[in-house]
């Protein structure tokens, strides 16, 4: 049997003292972070020189577990905190983490004025199809037909295809994964958190405690197998055609990386072309 | 495989894990996805109740840390650790030989699966 010992590659990167988390047995989000911390490690930048920015929810909580700067915002608010501070400290790597309700419902506006802004800022979004925190609610990214507490039925509501959202609103960076792929997810938090401008990725992440029970699906380690099983790589895909739909086929793999200048840079032109030697910046 | 039988060059690093057994939560994926499929369940309960995994097959191991890439809650980790007496081999291969000298885990531990 191994032994106890305190020096996991990982360990570094994570607020040790709060271990265990408060993540349910089997939940996707904890694999996630472990691929954000190897690709921490293999970015060589210093810690103190990125900062992470989550909103509310049980991905909320990521920011509370890394050993870094962290800002836990109010519900929906990562993306416009995490703008300021960029913007007020542009040499900050600014990270923001969270769920897809906090992303994409109560702050979706935010999401795609910062992708339209081009704001310098990696946002990465676990997406369990619902509000896990709160009960397993509908979300905008629901598939048709799933069942959730506020839709016994089934939502009939047509979902978000996320990277099609983030692409086209001007992402310039756009990926998607799922908690199974997880040397993926390393590499690509590594490419996002070396590209310059509105970097989105989103990992399919299982939740058992709501969404995978309330839907028959199993536990975590089902949920994984079937990522496995169902899942095909197609880097540069269109993103019109990456819709996900219930226990259907998920489209994976980085899908946009284009460059195109950042808010800081145009606000910058544009104030040296209008103000000359009186911008300062 | 003895290495003789098979002409196929002896490994240089035998794998070891690492686990963390009170951060365990018993999900499986360690198990599920080591490829030589090495880990178990144990029989003992960790002090949260549940049943972390156990290496079954020492030798089977090859270090390569999926299942500390996969562990949701960072409780386990795989490491490869140069195999003992030739010392060519380890200096070889830029690492000193492990045994309790955690300077060797540290430039081990580098090597760990992105
Ligand atoms: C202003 C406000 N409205 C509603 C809530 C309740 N609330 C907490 S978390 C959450 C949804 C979280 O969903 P998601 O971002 O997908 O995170 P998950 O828990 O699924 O990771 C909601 C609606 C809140 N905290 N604040
Ligand atoms: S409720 Fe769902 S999303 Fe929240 S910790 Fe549990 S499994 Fe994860
Ligand atoms: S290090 Fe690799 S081979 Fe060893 S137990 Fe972990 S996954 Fe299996
Ligand atoms: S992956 Fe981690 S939490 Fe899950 S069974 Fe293995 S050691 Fe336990
Ligand atoms: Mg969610």
């Amino acid at each position: 049997m191994g032994v106890m010992v305190p020096f996991n590659p990982v360990e570094p990167f994570l607020r040790s003292e709060r271990m265990p988390h408060i993540w349910c047995s089997g939940c996707g989000i904890g694999t996630t972070v472990n691929c954000f911390a190897r690709a921490l490690a293999e970015s060589k930048l210093p810690l103190d020189k990125v900062a992470i920015v989550s909103g509310i929810g049980c991905t909320g909580r990521v920011a509370g577990y890394l050993n870094l700067d962290s800002f836990h915002t109010t519900h929906g608010r990562a993306i416009p905190f995490a703008t300021g501070l960029k913007l007020a400290n542009p040499e900050l790597t600014v990270v923001v983490y969270s769920g897809d309700g906090d992303l994409i419902a109560i702050g979706g506006n935010h999401f795609i004025h910062a992708a339209r802004r081009n704001v310098d800022i990696k946002v990465i979004c676990i997406n369990n199809f619902i509000y896990g925190m709160t009960g397993g609610q509908v979300a905008p990214t629901t598939p048709v037909g799933a069942t959730a507490t506020t839709a016994p039925y089934g939502c009939f509501e047509r979902p978000f295809n996320l990277p099609y959202l983030a692409e086209s609103s001007g992402a310039v960076y756009v990926a998607r994964w799922t908690a199974y792929h997880v040397r993926y997810i390393a590499h690509s938090m590594a490419d996002a958190l070396r590209k310059k401008g509105f970097s989105f990725i989103e990992i399919l992440a299982p939740c058992p405690t709501l969404y995978q029970r309330r839907n028959k699906l199993g536990d975590g380690l089902e949920t994984m197998r079937y990522y496995k099983q169902h899942s095909v790589i197609r880097h540069g895909a269109n993103t019109r055609d990456v819709n996900l739909h219930f226990q259907g086929e998920i489209t994976l793999g980085k899908f946009v990386d284009i460059e195109r200048p950042t808010l800081q840079q145009t606000m910058e032109q544009r104030f040296r072309q209008v103000l000359r030697d009186r911008y300062a910046g | 495989m003895p290495a003789a039988t098979t002409g196929v060059k002896a490994r240089k690093f035998r794998g070891e894990v690492l686990i963390t057994e009170d951060r365990c939560k018993e999900c499986g994926f360690c198990i599920e996805f080591c490829p030589p499929k090495v880990l178990e369940f144990s029989k003992e309960f960790n002090r949260h109740g549940y049943h972390p995994p156990i290496l079954v097959n020492e030798a089977g191991c090859t270090g390569c840390d999926l299942c500390g890439l996969y562990c949701p809650d960072f409780a386990i980790y795989g490491i490869r650790v140069p195999v003992e007496s030739p010392a060519a081999t380890a200096s070889a291969a830029g690492v000193s030989p492990l045994g309790n000298d955690t300077s060797g885990v540290e430039s081990v531990r580098q090597g760990g699966g992105i």
